[in-house]
């Protein structure tokens, strides 16, 4: 198909919508009977749903911790309860300082609270310290030991006053926060990890699977023997993406019934239109996948090269776990070319607060643009290596 | 056993020929590690430092601005507009121009002055409802400052208790420190399945395995040579994200060089382990390497990397057990942050060791079978 090669006859439309429909059939076969591909669209997801499900959360709760009473007192023991009570603790009391640190070398807890022989002489007097130690390791669990620590310590002296006791905490004008969370009021992790899983789902179908099967063909020269067919290479394009798109929209149905009927995801927005964002998506990643696999021609490179350069950062720099807004500003300029973050977006706000066009018609026309990009360069990188 | 060492030594070389000779394969084995330490690096903070929030003060008094001025000087949160109407909070919010909005009750300052509690409102945006729950409490804290100057400036006591915390090892507790030295196992986790996986199954494809087994090779002489250079390949990226970690974030590292390196090689080992095991049941490289990454997927996600092992319900906890991407996790950190020696480590290096060998026999059986 070179620049002066004499133009071919258009052939009659029913005879190409043939030559797809074999091929379509001939690519749906070879994906059905390679156990490999069941295991990436059917294995991964239904593993990815269950693990994100079940298993994962960003929350921190039944943390380790050791609280030291240095000399035995009801105020101490106020505070000890507090602790043990807590559903975020797992608390248990040691006697000694050096006792808890050598529980914390030896990774048996992650934190101390110390409680000293003076505190409660000094709680009476109302200037008391209780010292907590975290193993600042993981700074985010750390972080959060600290607010719960916080509020285990403010609700023995709310206790206290309850019970006619000395405050042990101040009283009186203070002001206080009062949060609601606002489309997730339960203030449940899965709700945007739901969304966030079917980015990485869709991106894996989409992208990673593309291009190992067409470099593959590269590999073996099939994809060269195509060529001297009759069939023209939008012919083929658009034979190596439908299965991919269909088997994509797969996992997406598979993950929304998850979602929905497993773990009472809500979904405010309209089905319709997240058909609709999806398939712009899947476009997007199915090209992505076939541009880099008719460029290096090659299995590990192309999988390697897809995972880094698709599938990291759907799970990085598309907001789904981290906060983009908080990046510094030149990872932020390149999530803006990122487009799991539109998708991103749509998806957290069509699940949770429904259609808000101001937030889906520009993404989805991001969305839209960088698929026609896309189609267009994997278009002129497939008759390119004709050459 | 000196043959038998040199036939060994002769297919390292050549699987290391045929991985290494293409120079994109090999930039991107070398530059891969240094690539996702930057990436994530500074990308994988659950630290906020910049929440666009809307106030809606309907007290207009001395004390909301004080507290509103609280939030400005916090450094993290960056007023985007002054609300006059609830009915903004939604357009605001929905289109996602604030992540918070604050909102301060009319009688705000007059119930601070009588003594009571006065409700600071702080509506979120839940989509993410992890980054909205950091952002209400940095809102707690610029509070928690608001109610101590009010205290001091109307002579009221600080109260009876405070909080006096302290972090070990990570004195800012910053993500980075956490994370970085974690990739150093996960990224070579990636790379050496895959390349184990992937260097039986592409002989298989193109038929030379048929020809390796009428050699004089061994199948445990095979399997040396096979897990060798995937394992070598693996010290290699580890160096070199362990070079980012040192020179480019400058993360001080607190313990010995031989331990870490003797605990990585146990955890290669496993990881080899599994890879070769993979590629003993796959039949092409598409099958290996998509097994492998279904393989690398629970293992990255169920280490303790991203989200606590002690927060996961009993029976996961059960699965990671068997997870050798934990023990590295652990293993990596212990040695860089806190500085442990090989004596404190047993725990996590007699499992890597099991996992090893079962592994790696499993694969050699399976070898062994196609032998005969």
């Amino acid at each position: 198909m070179t620049a002066n090669a004499p133009p071919r006859r258009p052939a009659p439309l029913a005879a190409r919508a043939r030559r797809i429909a074999a091929l379509i059939r001939k690519e749906g076969r070879q994906v059905v009977r390679d156990p490999s591909s069941f295991a990436i669209g059917v294995v991964l997801p239904v593993m990815l749903i269950l693990l994100f499900g079940f298993g994962l959360s960003l929350d921190v709760k039944n943390v380790p911790i050791a609280v030291v009473i240095e000399s035995p007192s009801s105020q101490a023991s106020e505070i000890a309860a507090s602790f043990q009570l807590s559903p975020y603790f797992e608390a248990q009391i040691t006697p000694s300082m050096a006792d808890a640190q050598a529980l914390v070398r030896s990774d048996k807890v992650d934190g101390i609270v110390l409680l000293r022989s003076d505190f409660a002489r000094r709680a009476a007097n109302g200037d008391a310290s209780v010292q907590l130690v975290v193993n600042g390791i993981d700074g985010n669990t750390a972080r959060i030991i600290e607010a719960y620590a916080e509020a285990a310590i403010a609700q023995s002296g709310a206790r206290a006053t309850a019970e006619g006791q000395d405050a042990v905490t101040g009283a009186g004008g203070e002001a206080v926060v009062e949060s609601q969370l606002w489309f997730n009021s339960a203030n449940d992790s899965r709700y945007f990890l739901v969304p966030g899983l079917i980015v990485l789902i869709v991106t894996l179908i989409g992208a990673f699977m593309t291009s190992m099967v067409v470099a593959r063909e590269w590999e073996r020269g099939t994809f060269e023997a195509l060529f001297v067919t009759p069939v023209r290479t939008d012919e083929i394009l658009i034979s190596k993406i439908v299965p991919y798109l269909v088997l994509g929209m797969g996992g997406l149905l598979l993950c929304m019934a998850a979602a929905r009927f497993m773990f009472d995801v809500p979904f405010r927005g309209s089905f319709v239109t997240l058909l609709g964002v999806s398939m712009l998506y899947l476009l997007v990643s199915v090209a992505t996948g076939l541009l880099i696999s008719s460029t290096l021609k090659s299995q590990f490179l192309a999988s390697q090269v897809t995972l880094v350069a698709t599938f990291m950062p759907a799970l990085m720099l598309s907001g789904f776990i981290y906060d983009l807004r908080s990046v510094p500003l030149a990872v932020r300029l390149v999530s803006y070319l990122v487009p799991a973050r539109y998708y991103v977006s749509l998806l957290q706000t069509m699940f949770l607060a429904g259609d808000v066009w101001g937030v889906i018609l520009p993404n989805a026309a991001i969305l839209a643009l960088v698929a026609t990009v896309m189609l267009a360069l994997t278009r002129r990188a497939t008759r390119k290596s004709l050459g | 056993m000196f043959a038998s060492l040199l036939r060994v030594m002769a297919l390292i070389r050549k699987e290391l020929l045929a991985v290494l000779k293409d120079a994109r394969t090999r930039n991107m084995l070398l530059l891969q590690p240094v690539l996702q330490c930057l990436l994530f690096g500074y990308a994988a903070t659950l630290d906020l430092n910049n929440v666009p929030y809307a106030a809606l003060d309907r007290d207009r008094s001395t004390a909301s601005s004080a507290l509103l001025a609280k939030l400005d000087g916090s450094g993290v949160f960056h007023r985007v507009a002054n609300l006059t109407d609830a009915a903004d909070m939604r357009r605001l919010i929905d289109s996602q121009r604030v992540l918070v909005v604050v909102q301060i009750d009319p009688d705000f300052q007059s119930q601070l002055s009588r003594g009571e509690a006065a409700a600071v409102q702080v509506i979120a945006d839940g989509r993410n409802s992890n980054t909205a729950g950091a952002a209400v409490g940095y809102v707690g804290v610029a509070v928690d400052s608001f109610n101590a100057d009010w205290r001091s400036d109307h002579g009221l006591p600080q109260p009876p208790i405070r909080l006096e915390p302290r972090a070990w090892y990570s004195a800012n507790l910053e993500t980075r420190w956490n994370l970085i030295p974690a990739l150093i196992g996960t990224i070579t986790l990636m790379s050496t399945m895959m390349l184990a996986a992937l260097s039986v199954a592409r002989e298989r494809e193109e038929g030379t395995f048929d020809q390796l087994l009428v050699t004089p090779f061994t199948p445990v002489e095979i399997m040396a040579g096979k897990a060798i250079p995937a394992m070598l390949i693996g010290l290699v990226q580890a160096t070199n994200a362990l070079l980012v970690a040192q020179f480019w974030f400058r993360i001080p590292f607190a313990g010995s060089f031989l331990t870490l390196y003797i605990g990585l090689i146990l955890f290669l080992l496993a990881a080899v382990g599994i890879g070769l095991f993979v590629s003993s049941i796959a039949a092409t490289m598409q099958q290996a390497m998509l097994y492998a990454f279904v393989a690398i997927m629970p293992f990255a996600l169920l280490s303790g990397l991203t989200t606590p092992i002690s927060s996961m319900p009993p029976l996961v906890q059960d699965f990671t057990l068997i997870n050798p991407l934990r023990y590295a996790i652990d293993l990596v950190h212990r040695v860089y942050l806190e500085g442990a020696g090989l004596g404190q480590l047993v725990s996590d290096l007699w499992p890597m060791a099991i996992i090893a060998t079962v592994t790696l026999s499993a694969a050699a059986l399976m070898f062994r079978s196609r032998l005969e």
